[in-house]
């Protein structure tokens, strides 16, 4: 069963950049796929489209079995709930606690005090930051803050997790520790789509990659690596 | 349960981030209390106009004096007369034999000079005694009351009574458009601080679109964070409205300048006015964030 489907898709902005030309590609569910492309390349595009920032100009693109390319904004929400998304900027509001920064993801669901506590400690552990719950980001490395990132998007258990460069702003080493969480996760069974220009993580990891350049998939291999 | 539980963190939430940006909710909490203690004066103000104007409609009355030897049977047809005209209210008859037994016992002197006559040689006119509905329109009536014949002369105090009237109704029409004003000065006012609250969460707002909150459930704590606001602001207003109501009541005696014009009783409109006020906070709190969420919120 295919959790995402891109089926010639085409992106022009407005100011008339095309950023992405006759777009195809299936991920299964359970598998982890890399998108590479140089800067420009697109691929943030392609991203971006999956979690319905930005909206296909012709095209269709299913996620978990919705239309993304039809939903309205005020339905937007439905589609987010079922997917996770990590950036390279991590995206944490400093004024809250590790703790709470993970929680926000789940207060809309309205849970009891107890399951949240649950649900955020129970993903505080997959990534290894149990101890620094009460932490605040700034006392946070830049690792430690995409990994509570990663906590917030998985902590609902969702069926795809969406990684933007996640690894972009960090040095090798921290890198590597991201990529094994990310890794597991994905063990667990979740979807992961992650773009990238990490060279060392493609070629380390061996997943399905796939290039994009110029707007135009260029490569779609199994077990491929940086080309 | 889900949505209580979210309602409830909402609520919460609002009275947090209230505190939270502690400078900014403060200014726009005392924009709301100074309006709404103006609001609050000019309703009071209000209240006791239209009571001043009540009090002087009850009292005003037209003297419509018959002549001397009138029959009673013409006396009869005046009275018939009078109550076919538009806008009587009652009409009493009095005789002179009546007047002068009541003014006999205003004073002693008055008394003296009065016992001189018998009912023959009493030198007092019968009189009808008028109250009109529309005090505003009683020189016309007293006009329509004088054209009639054996009707000598009328008084109604003229000119001083339209005149309070006047002033009156000039009052109430200004205080009704501070009210007006003050109340769009104060939804602007709330509007802008959520605005600010806008700008300073938009990377909350971001985030929350990102994990899957729906457009109400962001916009929400805006609508309470303002009607919060609009709560809080209007605490101060009606205790220093009661208080000072009150204190001026007892100060006053509950009379302004003479016995005519009393003051409304703080006990008979306190509660409501208190009950206004906070509503009014509510409502303009919630109208100001709404706008604001409708106008700053793009999501």
């Amino acid at each position: 069963m295919n959790l995402v489907e891109v089926k010639n898709v085409y992106k022009q902005y407005k100011n008339g950049v095309t950023a992405l030309s006759d777009i195809n590609l299936s991920i299964p569910k359970g598998s982890f796929v890399f998108v590479i492309g140089s800067t420009a390349s697109g691929k943030s595009t392609l991203i971006k489209l999956l979690y319905r920032q930005e909206k296909p100009t012709r095209g269709e693109v299913y996620v978990g079995g919705i239309n993304v390319a039809k939903l309205r904004n005020r339905k937007v929400y439905k589609l987010r709930r079922k997917i996770g998304i990590v950036f390279q900027d991590y995206k944490l509001l400093p004024q809250m606690t590790v703790f709470e920064n993970v929680a926000f993801a789940l207060e809309i669901y309205g849970l009891r005090k107890s399951e949240v506590r649950k649900k955020v400690m129970t993903a505080l552990e997959k990534v290894g930051l149990k101890e620094k719950f009460r932490s605040y980001p700034d006392q946070l490395s830049g690792g430690e803050q995409q990994r509570v990132s990663i906590a917030r998007a998985i902590v609902n258990d969702p069926k795809i997790l969406i990684c933007d460069e996640p690894t972009g702003n960090l040095d090798p080493n921290t890198s590597l520790e991201i990529m094994e969480i990310i890794d597991s996760i994905n063990k667990d069974g979740t979807t992961v789509i992650m773009a990238t220009h990490d060279k060392d993580i493609v070629n380390k990891y061996r997943k399905r990659v796939i290039a994009i350049n110029k707007g135009i998939l260029t490569s779609d291999k199994e077990n491929g690596g940086y080309i | 349960m889900n949505n209580f539980r979210i309602i409830k963190n909402n609520i919460k939430d609002a009275f947090k981030s209230v505190f939270r940006n502690f400078s900014l909710s403060l200014a726009s909490i005392s924009c709301i209390t100074i309006t709404l203690i103006l609001v609050g004066v000019a309703m009071l103000l209000s209240l006791n106009v239209n009571n001043f104007t009540e009090d002087i409609e009850k009292d005003v009355t037209i003297v419509a004096f018959i002549e001397k030897g009138t029959e009673t049977s013409d006396i009869n047809a005046i009275e018939r007369h009078i109550r076919s005209l538009a806008n009587i209210d009652s009409i009493t008859f009095l005789s002179n034999e009546n007047i002068r037994k009541e003014m006999s016992t205003e004073s002693d002197e008055l008394a003296s000079i009065l016992n001189q006559y018998d009912s023959e040689t009493n030198p007092l006119l019968d009189e009808f005694l008028i109250k009109v509905s529309d005090v505003e329109r009683i020189s016309e009536t007293a006009h329509q009351v004088e054209e009639i014949d054996n009707i000598t002369s009328v008084r109604y105090g003229e000119g001083m009574v339209e005149e309070l009237v006047k002033v009156f109704d000039i009052v109430k029409n200004i205080t009704y458009i501070v009210v007006i004003g003050l109340s769009v000065v104060t939804v602007f006012l709330i509007s802008n601080t959520i605005k600010i609250t806008i700008n300073n969460r938009k990377r909350q707002i971001e985030i929350m679109r990102l994990v899957g909150a729906s457009n109400p459930y962001i916009k929400r704590p805006f609508f309470v964070e303002g009607i919060v606001l609009g709560f809080l602001g209007s605490i101060l207003p009606i205790l220093v409205i009661s208080w000072g109501y009150i204190y001026l009541y007892q100060k006053m005696g509950g009379i302004v300048f003479t016995q005519v014009i009393t003051m409304v009783n703080p006990d008979q409109v306190l509660f409501t006015l208190a009950l206004e006020l906070m509503a009014m906070g509510v409502v303009v709190g919630a109208f100001g964030s709404s706008w604001a969420v409708r106008r700053h919120l793009k999501i």
